[in-house]
């Protein structure tokens, strides 16, 4: 180990995957306008360059160069802080995941993950967990009855998420026998575990789209009701923030399904990072997808499904997972 | 100094300076938000410590849960939710004592134990071995635990619901 | 081990860099004409009434509560899991136990009508 392998290495990794998780988020945004107008009959952004890709261009000189309006009565550091809150734990989360099979490079091998850590599956969650607070506190910041209604509700529902998320991912560390990430994705070399946990692999897709806010879950952007929600209050560059940190999560929880439930970069024929990257984009139609489908829910059904239906499922699976592994065991 | 070291001491530093503003801070709210920073400190030095699974726990659950909850009970009582509030009463004296007696018991402890555990290395497979003495060393203690977090949810539901 | 926390650690850095980059180039760049009806609260158009940071109610708390004894047992369960292949008929008992003692928890609080939404 020198410096070549303990710095340059991964410094550029995390630039590439910053850069790579950006540029993803500026094309999900097309890709969702383009394939929910398609859903509608509609033609979506065409206008600026050929089918409109440059479209995420225009709207990100857009926010910058808004004119920034800071309403009096904030709270101003915690108003300026939590775009950045929120943003940072979403970019953070990818850190654990691999994105194709490592390969050597001057004699160097060089693993497509950014940390291969021990506790690679709880990572996400618990990062997770720290982008929450940059919308509850940004939703109390503002100093508006609609922003904090809007944070308080997106809070409560994901923490209940989380909860039969987290009972899911027990069961498939039971069949895995490893939290690390790299080794999850070596078990799955002859078999994705979507065949073995089914159950876990619907419960944690649900609480996916719970976690990131998406339809038919998207309580904190109820545009009705709450006009927007925990963000009412923030404008151009700042509002901007937001806006990615919502999509870089669901990239994070798209790749992290790709990985857990689909094989991550195993497939055959084709280069691992391919297979990772179609596999990523296929969840990722699929959550544009329910978008397109369905309508949103209401708020105490919501809160019902956790924790009446998904956590006593996601308990059971649970238990009769530990019991099938022991059966089959002999 | 070796790199982990310097690292430690600049976290230690900045865990303790949000500590000592969770309690100088005169917003409960920002209190809170400091108080998650606070922890999240302690996590970054349990990696240092090379045990990331408490890590882990300590994110989850301290930050994760148990701040998200402070805020809601902050949000939740109309009185202290509001910025400004004078946190000194007349018991602050008092307060201040048990907490620097409570400190020196602590400290004088931490400096008496002879910590056998931290000398051995840790095994490659430290959350597995974990696992194990849950089921076979700690097999009653892990039950206890249950039984401890049943009563803990029991009795928060009981006074949450008499008002 | 260490050096993948390291790594970790640049790559916190980094990402902790960016929004800030973000932030500061539209700083120079936007344009700054302000005005006093511009900051005043945006409430389709209203007046708010009353204050802001008033008291909401006691069920967030409640859903909170219950999940913070949850999220304690799922970390609990998490090294059991990692080590179940090892282990025999007695974990799967201890877990059954375990998760039943909370189980029970659950089905109180819903007896209670602590999770019901109102």
């Amino acid at each position: 180990m020198d410096w070549i392998d303990t710095l340059l290495i991964p410094a550029i990794k995390a630039i590439v995957v910053t850069f790579g998780l950006l540029l993803g988020f500026a094309y999900m945004t097309l890709a969702e306008r383009k394939i929910c107008a398609r859903f509608q009959l509609r033609y979506g952004p065409n206008q600026a360059g050929p089918f409109g890709i440059f479209q995420p261009i225009a709207d990100a000189l857009k926010a910058i160069f808004k004119e920034e309006v800071v309403p009096e009565h904030v709270d101003k550091w915690l108003y300026v802080l939590c775009p950045v809150l929120a943003m940072v734990p979403a970019i953070l989360a990818f850190a654990v995941i691999p994105v194709g099979r490592p390969f050597v490079l001057a004699g160097r091998t060089i693993t497509l993950q950014l940390a291969d850590i021990n506790v690679g599956l709880l990572y996400p969650m618990a990062v997770a967990g720290l982008g929450a607070y940059g919308i509850v506190l940004g939703g109390w910041s503002s100093n508006n009855n609609y922003s904090l209604l809007g944070a308080l509700r997106t809070t409560a529902q994901i923490i209940s998420y989380e909860l039969p998320m987290a009972l899911s991912l027990v069961a498939l560390v039971i069949v895995t026998g490893t939290l690390r990430m790299s080794g999850i994705v070596e078990y799955q070399a002859a078999l994705p575990l979507i065949v073995l946990q089914p159950i876990g692999f619907l419960i944690y897709f649900i609480c996916g789209l719970a976690e990131t806010n998406r339809s038919p879950f998207d309580f904190p952007e109820t545009e009705n009701e709450l006009i927007s929600g925990y963000n009412t209050e923030y404008g151009g560059i700042k509002f901007a923030l937001f806006f990615m940190a919502e999509y870089i999560n669901m990239i994070v929880v798209s790749a992290l399904v790709a990985t857990l439930f689909l094989g991550g970069w195993q497939g055959p024929i084709l280069p691992g990072w391919l297979w990772f990257f179609i596999k990523t984009a296929v969840m990722l139609f699929v959550f544009v997808w329910v978008r397109a489908s369905l309508p949103r829910a209401r708020y105490d059904k919501l809160m019902h499904f956790c924790w009446k239906f998904l956590t006593p499922l996601a308990v059971v699976n649970l238990l009769v997972t530990a019991a099938v592994v022991l059966i089959l065991r002999g | 100094m070796s790199l982990p070291q310097i690292l430690f001491l600049v976290v230690g530093v900045i865990t303790l300076g949000a500590a000592v503003a969770v309690v100088t801070s005169r917003n409960v709210l920002h209190s809170a938000f400091l108080l998650a920073l606070t922890f999240f400190g302690v996590a970054v030095l349990y990696v240092l410590l090379d045990t990331p699974y408490l890590a882990a726990a300590q994110v989850l659950v301290y930050i994760g849960a148990i701040s998200v909850l402070i805020i809601f009970a902050i949000m939740l009582s109309r009185k202290v939710a509001a910025p400004d509030l004078v946190q000194r009463n007349s018991q602050w004296l008092l307060s201040l004592i048990v907490a620097v007696l409570l400190f020196g018991v602590l400290a004088y402890l931490t400096l008496q134990t002879a910590w056998p555990a931290a000398k051995q290395a840790l095994g490659v497979d430290a959350i597995g071995g974990l696992g194990e003495a849950f089921v076979g060393t700690y097999a009653l203690p892990f039950e206890v635990v249950s039984v401890v977090l049943l009563v803990a949810l029991v009795g928060a539901i009981i006074i949450a619901r008499e008002r | 081990m260490q050096d993948n926390y390291g790594f970790l650690g640049l790559y916190l850095l980094i990402a902790i860099a960016f929004p800030f980059v973000a932030l500061g180039v539209a700083y120079l760049l936007r344009p700054k004409r302000p005005a006093p009806v511009k900051s005043s609260t945006y409430e389709c158009g209203l007046e708010t009434i009353g204050e802001t940071w008033v008291q909401f109610k006691a069920q967030y708390y409640l859903y909170a509560l219950v999940f913070v004894v949850f999220d304690v047992e799922t970390v609990f369960l998490y090294p059991w899991a990692v080590a179940y292949n090892r282990l025999g008929l007695f974990a799967l008992v201890e877990a059954l136990i375990f998760v039943g003692i909370l189980v029970a928890g659950l089905a109180y609080a819903w007896r209670k009508g602590a999770l019901r939404w109102m």
